[in-house]
């Protein structure tokens, strides 16, 4: 089902009596019920205003016509959404929904925040086929719940997307590059932990030890990006060799997107921790290849087929999600970690609420 | 401003209900008497006021377990309270209620400079938050003017703002993790150190929820290292719409100032008068503020510079020395004592696209004229958080009547112009009954039935947020069901 316009997505979701898969542009593994609801036909920018900082669109618009737009006011999604075509093997077109729906973040997260720290307001359609709002188009918002926030990561399990509004920001003049080699991720993480707890606005955190480089992105006015450069390589060597990279080229998107794991086979999996516990989290995994952003926050981690990796953490502060991997693995394991039961409790309650007939991406989340 | 009738099964079992809270609490916790109790009748909203029945002040999060569980089974409201200076009545008390006041739990947890968090118990102030950590030269963003005495529990409920959220965000985007308690007395823990949630990110409906889901009793809380160093600019214009167009082309360069405050005549002249910080007499006043090393706010100011000059200015005044920029950010932050010395005044905190400024200020300055009310403005212009403060006298019969009446006109006008009520002071019971200008009855219907999770007999905080009449079956089943 393809619904051109809101009201015609609502009418549907009224009319449903079996469980639907949500998709946008279905380049991000969704697997679910044979029959899905796509919002690729609900497109466009229906508003614009880069004096306002604030970009609302329908959900089914294309992430590359958002970000053209953008750029030709200067402009970007500063919490740069990751493209998974390359990591899945999906094709199609991202849409923003998706990105929103999957609370979808890089590398500038750790400076700017995520997707739903830029998103100021959403329409959905529910599980009864209501269309609800909430939010809006300003920045600061506090009139009642904040179910944008909830609808962000919500991954269509409350409702399908209709709209949202966004906050934009200026696209910097200049970025560089600072390579620190290190030869362990102890290292790696103090190194990056120093660089982000300085006051010289690192935007790009994160360490690929194939590289056996710790990587730092300084982004902002050219005569900025080279004063904070300098006393930053100061401020590194200790921890080992800092050089700026003279071509870094796709280095940002290739992190982002988690390159060095295409076509690689293996399943992999996404931690979030709190940084410095990254060394000790991945001592515990039998990982083939591992990739750290977020200033060790964020691991990404490919390891043998079917692996247990909950089983082999055990207890931390965080979450374990699988972001690639076999039906079978995604069956028997869930693609998100199970919560605690008082939270577990909590979201249960909400989804029912939301979707009490239980059509939307059964089985996905919880 | 109408509030439910107190239950009158409930203040007749007073009593009980002291006993019970007397077996898990020291008796200094518990306030009872009525002369003792009158100390919570009143938050900053200070036009309403209403004693509660008990107000209890635990130090632990097993004693506030303790009072919620207790307060669940004898179906008595709660009120959490932080320090009580929301502007919006969240912490009205009603006269058959329980406050709990979290202010006794004000400890620094843990401090975590390579991980970048702070872990506090939510009685402590926003101010001292930044303090625990300012030695280090770390700072809490999030610094909303009542920032010396309002609690992080408070912030949290209310998603509270500040000056100088253009850069770094509001609560809930400095906001990691909290241990909260449900009505029921079970306790949760939501985030933390890590960051984003594994599944529905329960943390960002709890942030802004305004006490109605949990009593938040500690909150890990992102903590940044400050800049460099900090400079403001002053700027005059002879008129609102230029000050306006100044604004939006300043964001529209690229620069992204870390604060852009407006101030209107009348706002000017009394903040002058009351803090002599050298504002100019003009129209309006626009402080623009950039941070980073010496160089980089030398480059960003001569940027700003040279829009703000493309505009005719009547003034421009690059601040020379910190004792300057203290000076001017004393005027801006002054101004709601400078206003208050003129007369009473309402302050409301609609939040504008910042394109519509200019006809909003015309139209607000058209209402003043109608409703013979005097209102200075005084806003977060990047973005568009206005303030208006509407001047009255409390003591002139029918004042305070005409001075809500032109609020709610000024909110509602807000809100047709694709803003909404409240952009950092939440809803409380002041803009209560406006809710359904800005959501149809199933957008709010989608906000409560959050409520119904989190809290299903309504007994946290239960008469804001949703206008009475929405909410009066939900609240109206808990008493039935006694």
């Amino acid at each position: 089902m393809n619904p051109k316009t809101e009201a015609e997505l609502a009418e549907m979701v009224a009319g449903l009596d079996e469980p639907v898969r949500i998709t946008g542009g279905g380049t991000r593994g969704v697997a679910g019920p044979d029959m899905a609801i796509q919002t690729s036909g609900l497109t466009g920018i229906s508003l614009y205003e880069p004096g306002a900082l604030t970009l609302v669109a329908k959900a089914g618009t294309p992430i590359g016509e958002i970000e053209a737009a953008l750029d030709a006011e200067g402009q970007q999604l500063a919490f740069e959404p990751m493209d998974h075509r390359g990591l899945l093997g999906t094709s199609g077109t991202p849409t923003i929904g998706g990105v929103v729906a999957g609370n979808i973040s890089g590398p500038r997260r750790v400076q700017a925040g995520a997707c739903r720290d830029f998103l100021l307001g959403v329409r959905y359609v529910d599980g009864m086929g209501q269309v609800v709002k909430n939010g809006g188009r300003v920045m600061k918002n506090v009139t009642g719940y904040d179910l944008v926030k909830l609808m962000a990561g919500s991954r269509g399990t409350l409702g399908v997307l209709t709209e949202v509004s966004l906050k934009v920001l200026p696209k910097p003049e200049v970025a560089a590059t600072l390579s620190v080699q290190v030869s362990d991720v102890t290292t790696a993480v103090a190194a990056l932990s120093a660089a982000l707890k300085s006051p010289f606005e690192v935007s790009g955190a994160a360490y690929d030890p194939d590289m056996g480089s710790a990587l730092l992105r300084l982004e902002g006015f050219a005569g900025s990006v080279s004063y904070r450069s300098d006393q930053l390589k100061s401020l590194l060597s200790g921890f080992g060799e800092v050089a700026e990279l003279e071509h870094p080229g796709t280095l940002w998107a290739d992190l982002r997107d988690a390159a060095g794991f295409h076509e690689q086979s293996g399943d992999v999996w996404r931690i979030s921790v709190k940084p410095s516990e990254a060394p000790d989290i991945v001592a515990r995994i039998p990982a083939d290849r591992t990739l750290f952003d977020w200033g060790g926050g964020l691991i990404w981690a490919l390891v043998p087929v079917g692996t247990d990796l909950r089983a082999q953490l055990g207890a931390f502060d965080g979450h374990a999600n699988i972001v690639r991997a076999g039906q079978e693995t995604l069956v028997e394991l869930g693609r998100f970690q199970p919560e605690a039961s008082g939270i577990a409790a909590l979201t249960k309650g909400i989804r029912q609420k939301f979707d009490p007939r239980g059509l939307f991406n059964p089985g996905l989340l919880g | 401003m109408e509030m439910p009738t107190p239950n009158p099964d409930v203040l007749r079992r007073k009593a009980v209900v002291l006993q019970r809270l007397l077996q898990v609490l020291p008796e200094e916790a518990v306030i009872h008497e009525p002369s003792e109790t009158r100390a919570y009748e009143c938050d900053a909203l200070t036009a309403y006021r209403c004693p509660p029945m008990l107000a209890v002040l635990p130090s632990t999060t097993q004693e506030v377990s303790d009072v919620l569980r207790i307060c669940n089974e004898e179906a008595v409201p709660v009120v959490p309270r932080g320090s009580g200076t929301s502007l919006a009545g969240g912490a009205l008390p009603t006269a058959d209620c329980v406050i709990l006041g979290v202010a006794r739990m004000n400890e620094v947890l843990e401090v975590d400079y390579d991980n970048r968090f702070i872990r506090v118990q939510s009685g402590r102030t926003n101010l001292s938050v930044t303090g625990a950590v300012e030695e280090d030269d770390f700072f809490y963003a999030p610094d909303p003017s009542s920032q010396l005495a309002c609690a992080i529990a408070g912030n949290i409920a209310m998603n509270s703002g500040g000056a100088h959220c253009l850069k770094y965000g509001v609560t809930t985007n400095n906001l990691l993790g909290v241990k909260m308690v449900l009505m029921d007395g079970s306790v949760v823990e939501i985030g933390g150190a890590h960051l984003d949630s594994g599944g529905l990110d329960l943390l960002g409906v709890i942030c802004g929820s305004e006490g109605q889901l949990g009593v938040v009793t500690e909150a890990t809380l992102r903590i940044l290292r400050k800049p460099e160093g900090a400079r403001p600019v002053l700027m005059g214009f002879d008129d609102n719409e230029v000050a306006g167009q100044c604004v939006s082309d300043i964001i529209k360069s690229g620069i992204l100032p870390v604060a852009i405050e407006f101030m209107d005549t009348l706002c000017i002249k009394a903040c002058e008068n009351f803090a002599h910080a050298g504002y100019p007499d003009c129209n309006a006043l626009l402080i623009v503020e950039v941070e980073g090393s010496e160089a980089e706010m030398d480059y960003q100011l001569s940027k700003i510079i040279e829009i703000a000059k493309r505009h005719n200015p009547v003034e421009l005044r690059e601040s020379q020395s910190a004792e300057e920029s203290a000076k001017i950010w004393l005027g801006r932050k002054s101004a709601f004592g400078a206003m208050g010395q003129l007369n009473d005044y309402m302050c409301l905190d609609g939040t504008i696209p910042v394109s519509s400024l200019p006809e909003v200020l015309r139209r607000i300055g058209e209402m003043s004229e109608e409703y013979g009310l005097p209102v200075g403005n005084v806003f977060h212009a990047g973005d568009g958080n206005m303030h208006p403060l509407i001047l009255f006298d409390a003591n002139k019969p029918g004042d305070l009547e005409k001075c809500e009446a032109f609020g709610a006109d000024i909110l509602k006008l807000c809100v047709d112009v694709g803003g909404c009520l409240t952009g950092e002071h939440g809803v409380g019971i002041e803009k209560r009954d406006l809710m359904s200008h800005q959501y149809a009855p199933a957008d709010l219907e989608a906000q409560m039935v959050i409520k119904d999770v989190f809290d299903p007999n309504w007994l946290l905080n239960p008469a804001k947020v949703f206008p009475l009449s929405a909410s009066e079956s939900r609240r109206i089943a808990r008493i039935a069901a006694e």
